[in-house]
C-alpha cells in the first residue's frame, strides 16, 4: 500500500517536474535591480579612479558595459534577468588582466558595495559567485 | 639601538612602496613572533606584504607579549616576491624578569635570531580550487646561552621547518569570510629556541601541530584563535603548548594591529604565564 503510494508520487513527480525555487535572497539582499545598478555604477567609478585598472577602460563603451555588468550580477543574484553580453573569455581578451588588477576591481566593489550599506555576508556572497570566474578573466 | 632601526624601517616601508599592491587587503597576514607572516603565535601560508604576480611586497613589525613573570619583545622585517617566496629576519628578546632575580642568573634576558624563507608550492588562499600551501624553514640562533646549557639544551643553534595551508572561505562563517589555517612544523627548538634546541630528556626533532581559525568581520577586522603544540625536551621544567584570542585590525595596506590575550601556559618552571600581546605592523 505505502509502496503504490510512494510509485504513484514518484510518477507524478516524473511527469511534471516542478521548477527548482528560484533562491533570489542575494538579488534582494543587494537592493534589487536599482541596488545593483548604483553598485556597478559606483565599482565602475571607482575603478575609473584607480590608477592600477583605469587603463583597462579607455575604449570601453561605457554605459554598455554598465548595462551588461548589471544584467550579469543580476542573473548571478538569482534576479530575473538575462545576460546578453559576451562570455568572459571573448569579453577580456587581449586586456591581459593580471590577478592584481582583478583584485583591484574586487577592492573596488567593495568599497562600491560598503558604500550602498550592503551587508557583509551579502556582499561576501555575490564576491563568491563573482571570485569563481576569475579563472576566466585573468590572463586573457 | 636595533629597536629604534626598525621602528625607522617601520615608517620607511610606505615610502618605498610605489609598490603595485596587487593583493586584497589583510592577505599579507601579521607577522608571527617567528618573523613569518601569518598569525600572531603561529606562522600561515601566506606570504608577507601585498605583492602579486611580478610584485614585490615587504612588512616589518614589533611586538611585545607581557605574562606579567616575563616579557617578551619581537622585531624584524620580511621582504617577499611575487606572492611566491618570503625571506624573514626577527630578533627576540625574552626578559626573564622574576626568574633572573629568585634565582640570581647570570643573565637576565635571553635572545636570539631568526633567520626564515618560505616558499608557496601551490594553491591560493582565496581563488584556486586548493587552498595554499607553503614550505617553511627557520634558521635560529640563540645568543645567550648560558642559561639554556645551565638547564640541559643541547646547542645553540638549529634549523626546522613547517608546511603551512590556508585558506580563505568566502562566507563560510554564516556569511562572514571565514580563514583556516594549520601547520605541521618540525622542531626541536626549546620555547621558541629561547631554552635552545633538544635537551637532556629528547633530542630529536618532534612534529607539532599548529592551528589557527579567523573570521573576517568585515575587509578590516579579524578575530580568530591560535593553537601551538609544542615539544618537551628539558627535564628541569614543562613546556606548555601555547594558545592565543585575538583581534586584528587592517586599516589599510600600510598599517596593522593586533591585540590578543595569549595563554603560554608553563614556562621555565613558572606556571600560568597568561598575558597581552600587542603588535604593529607596516607592510607594502
Amino acid at each position: 500500500m505505502r509502496l503504490s503510494l510512494l510509485l504513484v508520487l514518484l510518477l507524478a513527480a516524473c511527469a511534471s517536474p516542478p521548477p527548482p525555487p528560484k533562491d533570489d535572497s542575494l538579488y534582494r539582499g543587494l537592493g534589487e535591480l536599482p541596488g545593483i545598478t548604483r553598485i556597478v555604477e559606483g565599482m565602475l567609478l571607482n575603478a575609473a579612479r584607480n590608477p592600477r585598472i583605469t587603463h583597462h577602460f579607455d575604449d570601453v563603451d561605457i554605459e554598455r558595459l554598465r548595462d551588461k555588468l548589471v544584467e550579469q550580477f543580476c542573473v548571478e543574484a538569482g534576479g530575473p534577468c538575462e545576460y546578453s553580453g559576451d562570455s568572459m573569455e571573448e569579453s577580456h581578451k587581449g586586456l591581459n588582466i593580471d590577478r592584481g588588477d582583478f583584485n583591484a576591481l574586487v577592492e573596488d566593489l567593495i568599497d562600491a558595495m560598503a558604500a550602498e550599506g550592503v551587508a557583509v555576508p551579502v556582499q561576501n556572497r555575490l564576491l563568491a559567485r563573482l571570485a569563481a570566474m576569475r579563472g576566466q578573466i585573468i590572463g586573457r | 639601538m636595533c629597536t629604534r632601526l626598525i621602528v625607522f624601517l617601520c615608517g620607511l616601508l610606505p615610502a618605498l612602496a610605489g609598490a603595485e599592491q596587487g593583493r586584497l587587503l589583510a592577505t599579507g597576514g601579521a607577522t608571527s613572533i617567528d618573523g613569518a607572516a601569518g598569525g600572531g603565535i603561529l606562522p600561515w601560508a601566506v606570504i608577507a606584504g601585498y605583492g602579486e604576480e611580478g610584485e614585490w611586497g615587504g612588512s616589518s613589525f614589533l611586538t611585545r607579549v607581557e605574562t606579567g613573570d616575563y616579557r617578551l619583545d619581537v622585531g624584524g622585517l620580511a621582504l617577499s616576491y611575487g606572492n611566491r617566496v618570503e625571506l624573514s629576519y626577527a630578533r627576540q628578546r625574552f626578559d626573564l624578569g622574576t626568574l633572573a632575580r629568585d634565582l640570581n642568573l647570570p643573565d637576565n634576558s635571553l635572545s636570539q635570531d631568526i633567520l626564515g624563507l618560505k616558499l608557496r608550492l601551490f594553491g591560493d588562499l582565496i581563488y584556486d580550487r586548493l587552498p595554499q600551501v607553503s614550505l617553511g624553514i627557520e634558521h635560529k640562533r640563540q645568543r645567550d646561552f648560558r642559561v639554556p646549557g645551565l638547564v640541559g639544551a643541547e646547542r645553540d643553534e638549529d634549523s626546522e621547518a613547517y608546511l603551512a595551508a590556508s585558506r580563505l572561505l568566502l562566507g563560510g562563517a554564516f556569511g562572514y569570510n571565514l580563514l583556516l589555517s594549520g601547520n605541521l612544523r618540525y622542531s626541536r627548538a626549546n620555547e621558541l629556541g629561547l631554552l635552545g634546541f633538544g635537551g637532556d630528556r629528547r633530542d630529536k626533532h618532534s612534529v607539532l601541530k599548529e592551528g589557527a581559525i579567523a573570521v573576517l568581520l568585515n575587509p578590516r577586522w579579524v578575530v580568530g584563535v591560535e593553537y601551538r603544540e609544542k615539544p618537551d625536551n628539558l627535564g628541569f621544567a614543562g613546556e606548555s603548548d601555547w594558545s592565543d584570542l585575538f583581534v586584528g585590525y587592517f586599516p589599510n595596506k600600510h598599517l596593522s594591529v593586533v591585540l590578543a590575550y595569549a595563554r603560554l601556559g608553563e614556562i621555565a618552571g613558572l606556571d600560568n604565564q597568561d598575558g597581552v600581546y600587542l603588535s604593529l605592523q607596516g607592510s607594502f
